[in-house]
């Protein structure tokens, strides 16, 4: 290619030039323009169909999100059973319980979280509770606790005894009766 | 005794349904779910905690919530009959293993359980730039993690100080209200581990729900009600100097 | 002391490192750079001419860094694009992207295009091996430089410079909105705030491109345009003064509304911040430069002793506005939104969100900057045919 630009540096001539030649230059000389807007256009067109391929198929179903997103949160496994599955295969706790002080405390605040247990008691055997440890979590003398809330100082209160060895855990008040 | 117990549940086909498609964990097996016929908040009721921490060991169990962050956390709360607007508060690892005693004589002195206001009008959700956190139709603020970019944008956004990045996954995380759970008819982990009713799960949109019993009767207030956020976090008995 | 006071037990660890105090400081030069070079098209300030192409090509380079923090700092970078395709149209932060390749690629890109085209095109034809092919790609198949052409590429590059100036102001306005638009800081949660960093980001790119250009004229052996730095400085100053008489009304302005954030506040100044904000921002990095300007402005100062000045302010207004982004970006989170505690900032070294990567990514516009003037030189003596008008005279700079 040659230094054609230079040439057509004398551009005055076309420039008074009428016309279907004016127009027609003036085209050539904003020629590079219209390539630069087809390089964008180009780009815009490329980012549309992407977009198109990548957005997720469930976006916008509900809002702007994903809506598979919300089954698969919901697919999280169950870590605490629950209390009414516990009372199904142990009802003789319930029955003893529900009578005492412990009636609102359900039972995995006390076992922990059993949702293993209770799909396959048979293997899942819960952890043995130590009540020194368990009992003060919630009945150790605070401040801040409500002041109808009953509390120890387990020190004064027992001694390093563990609690049951006095209280019977699923029904603690001190001959409440019960077997458990 | 074993098997005894196992044909107990043998014998109530309903409920061994019921309770294999909860352990499935799928939500197809709840199909008796509806997202439009549920509108989800809890209600908290101060006056009733005893800061024993079992919540915040509960959730960080159910949700494998990484240590140091906290879905859900219990403050405590120490005000001086001389200075109202400046509490002492305190919240040793989020109060996760319960509170020692008081340092502080007198005053007025109580727990407060805090966690994701899960507001109708989040900031939280108004700022993600991508919509990996949204509002479900049900009423519950939750983070698509597969979607969520990790800006950390709804952190700062958040008034209440209730999402964190997650380590591991790199994404914010934040209090689902258990959705895995109660899509299924089950409470949270906080509310079935709570000793004191302290939190009740409410379902605003179910007429029989105690909670309308419950709001008509008592004079309920959210945390920071000047954000306009629309949180569906109820206390009851909340102290005017509780932020 | 780690924490002090209460903390939300989640606000303890800062979100947002010294990434982000970087991109708007980025940025900020950036729209600087541009807003000063545009003064010489639009408002045709002929002194500062010398400077035109230099300022582009720095806002260029400052922009192709601008994002990269950005990205370092999310956790999923690679989803990033997400911004793209589902843009939230709540969010302050969505439209990022698209306001970023705005700018960047239809006022910065273009307009360097349209006011190199003639170079490029002789260059295709002049250079040699790979620059040539680059040259030959940037002319885009059209070699067309008629008196015609060009002239039409005046006017189009006008009417860019003319979209760019909002442009630019929205680029950095809109950061400014990011952090003034979240409610539940009331650190950041003010209405000045975009018009703070718009200011900021002013004084910033101008006293860079001054800098720059006393460094590049000292390098090239060139005698500075003292006429050129002169009216430059002047810029400087004054919007040095309007930036700090916004920040100062929106002080007053906290002081006397004293709302329920304000004792937390007041106390995180005077104590955690009072290094960064009070001494740095404040003192070294605002009142000192707004004085030594007033003194060039005042007295009948010698050429040498202007110099000099020029270069110390300079430098320290862009230590106090990176002090500023500092302030506004890890202050806002070193206070509890409980306003009963504060935390600490601690800045890692080799991490992912540490020192160093904050300094490689501060120093990367420099080589970048360094490839784009060997591309296409900006000074005026490499022009092939020096136009009839601005050119000769600044030829003995
Ligand atoms: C499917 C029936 C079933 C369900 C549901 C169930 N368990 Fe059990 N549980 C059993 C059986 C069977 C055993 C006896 C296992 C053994 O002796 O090895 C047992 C044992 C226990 C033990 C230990 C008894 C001991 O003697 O040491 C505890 C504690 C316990 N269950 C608590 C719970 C709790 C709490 C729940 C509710 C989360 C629960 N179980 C749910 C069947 C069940
Ligand atoms: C206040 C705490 C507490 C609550 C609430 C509680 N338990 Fe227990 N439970 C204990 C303790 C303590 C023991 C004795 C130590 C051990 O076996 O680990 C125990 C023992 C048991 C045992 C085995 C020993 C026995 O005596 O039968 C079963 C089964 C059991 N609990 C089931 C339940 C079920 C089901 C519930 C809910 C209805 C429940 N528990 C609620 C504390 C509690
Ligand atoms: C998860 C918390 C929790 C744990 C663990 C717990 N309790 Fe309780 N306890 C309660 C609640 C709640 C009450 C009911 C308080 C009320 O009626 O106001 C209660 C009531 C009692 C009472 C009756 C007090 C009274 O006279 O009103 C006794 C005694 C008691 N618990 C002993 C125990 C012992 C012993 C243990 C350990 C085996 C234990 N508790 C473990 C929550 C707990
Ligand atoms: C040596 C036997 C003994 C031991 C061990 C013991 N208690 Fe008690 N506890 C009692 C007796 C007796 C009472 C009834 C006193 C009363 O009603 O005033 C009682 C009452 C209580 C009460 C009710 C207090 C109130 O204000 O109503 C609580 C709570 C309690 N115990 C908790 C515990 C805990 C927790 C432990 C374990 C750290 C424990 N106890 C160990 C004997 C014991």
């Amino acid at each position: 290619m040659t230094i054609e630009p230079a040439q057509e540096g004398s551009g005055r001539v076309e420039d008074r030039a009428d016309g279907d030649g004016a127009a027609m230059n003036r085209f050539k000389d904003a020629e590079h323009l219209f390539r630069v807007a087809l390089v964008f256009a180009a780009g815009a067109l490329a980012f549309v169909v992407v977009r198109a391929i990548l957005v997720p198929k469930s976006f916008g179903e509900y809002g702007h999100y994903r809506g598979t997103a919300i089954a698969e949160i919901a697919a999280q496994p169950v870590v605490f059973a629950g209390h009414e599955s516990c009372e199904t295969c142990h009802p003789e706790v319930p029955a003893v319980k529900n009578k005492g002080k412990h009636a609102k405390v359900n039972c995995e605040a006390c076992h922990g979280a059993l949702a293993k247990h209770a799909e396959d008691p048979g293997t899942v055997e819960p952890a043995k509770l130590e009540t020194a440890v368990l009992c003060v979590k919630c009945h150790s003398k605070n401040g801040a606790k409500p002041e109808g809330f009953p509390q120890v100082d387990a020190k004064e209160h027992s001694a390093g005894l563990a609690c049951d060895t006095c209280h019977k855990p699923h029904s603690p008040v001190i001959g409440a009766g019960g077997k458990p | 005794m074993n098997m005894s117990r196992r044909q107990v549940l043998l014998l109530l086909p309903a409920a061994a349904v019921a309770w294999e498609s909860i352990l499935a964990g799928t939500p197809e097996a709840s199909p008796n779910y509806k997202l439009t016929e549920h509108w989800w908040g809890m209600l908290v009721d101060i006056s009733k905690c005893i800061g024993c921490g079992n919540c915040v060991r509960a959730c960080a169990t159910e949700n494998n919530v990484p240590e140091g962050y906290f879905r859900t956390w219990v403050e405590r709360y120490h005000v001086s009959d001389f200075n109202q607007a400046e509490p002492v508060v305190d919240s040793p690892d989020g109060g996760k293993e319960g509170f020692p005693p008081m340092l502080e004589e007198g005053g007025k002195n109580f727990f407060v359980p805090k966690m994701c206001n899960h507001c109708a009008d989040s900031p939280c959700t108004q700022v993600c730039p991508v919509g990996a956190t949204f509002i479900s139709p049900d009423g519950v603020v939750l983070v698509d993690k597969q979607y969520c970019i990790g800006c950390r944008y709804c952190i700062q956004a958040c008034p209440y100080g209730c999402r964190f990045l997650n380590p591991k996954t790199e994404t914010a995380e934040k209090c689902t209200l258990c959705y895995h759970r109660i899509t299924k008819g089950l409470t949270t982990a906080c509310c079935e581990a709570c000793p004191t009713g302290a939190r009740q799960l409410a379902d605003l949109k179910n007429p029989s729900d105690p909670i309308h019993e419950f709001l008509r009767t008592h004079a309920v207030q959210v945390l920071k009600p000047h954000m306009a956020t629309g949180a569906k976090l109820y206390y009851n008995g909340l102290d005017g100097s509780v932020r | 002391m780690p924490v002090q006071g209460y903390m939300y037990p989640n606000e303890v660890e800062l979100a947002w490192s010294i990434l982000i105090v970087l991109y708007p400081f980025l940025t900020g030069l950036v729209a600087g750079a541009f807003i000063l070079a545009s003064l010489e098209r639009v408002f045709r300030v002929e002194a500062v001419k010398p400077t035109y192409r230099l300022a582009l090509l720095t806002a260029l380079a400052f922009l192709l860094v601008a994002p990269l923090p950005l990205q370092l700092h999310l956790g999923h970078p690679e989803r990033s694009f997400e911004m793209y395709l589902t843009p939230h149209r709540s969010s302050a932060m969505a439209m990022f992207g698209f306001v970023y390749l705005w700018y960047l690629m239809a006022v910065l890109v273009l307009e360097i295009w349209l006011d190199y085209r003639r170079d490029i095109v002789r260059l295709s034809q002049s250079a040699k091996g790979i620059p040539r092919l680059i040259y030959r790609a940037l002319t885009l198949g059209s070699t067309n430089i008629s008196e015609n052409a060009l002239r039409i590429d005046e006017r189009a590059s006008y009417i860019i410079t003319v979209i760019g100036i909002p442009s630019a102001f929205l680029l950095h306005g809109y950061v400014g909105f990011i952090f003034g638009s979240v409610k539940a800081n009331p650190w950041w949660s003010s209405p000045t705030m975009p018009v703070v960093f718009l200011f900021s980001a002013m004084v910033s790119g101008i006293a860079a491109v001054l800098l720059l250009y006393m460094f590049t004229s000292r390098v090239r052996g060139q005698a500075v345009d003292m006429n050129c730095v002169d009216t430059i400085a002047r810029y400087l100053f004054y919007a040095f003064l309007i930036d700090f008489g916004l920040e100062m009304l929106d002080l007053v302005h906290r002081i006397y509304e004293a709302d329920e954030s304000f004792r937390s506040l007041d106390f995180m100044v005077h104590t955690r911040l009072y290094l960064s904000q009070v001494v740095i921002q404040i003192y070294i990095g605002t009142l000192v430069p707004i004085g030594l300007l007033a003194l060039t402005q005042l007295l009948r100062l010698a050429e040498k002793v202007r110099k000099r000045i020029y270069a110390v302010a300079g430098a320290l207004t862009l230590v106090g506005i990176f002090a500023m982004r500092w302030n506004v970006v890890i202050g806002g989170q070193l206070f509890s939104k409980s306003f009963l505690g504060y935390t600490t900032y601690k800045v890692g070294f080799i991490t992912r969100e540490g020192l160093l990567t904050a300094s490689v990514l501060t120093l990367l516009p420099f080589p970048i900057l360094w490839a784009l003037v060997k591309l296409l030189p900006p000074w005026a003596e490499h022009e092939f045919m020096p136009e009839a008008g601005a050119a000769p005279a600044q030829g003995g700079d």
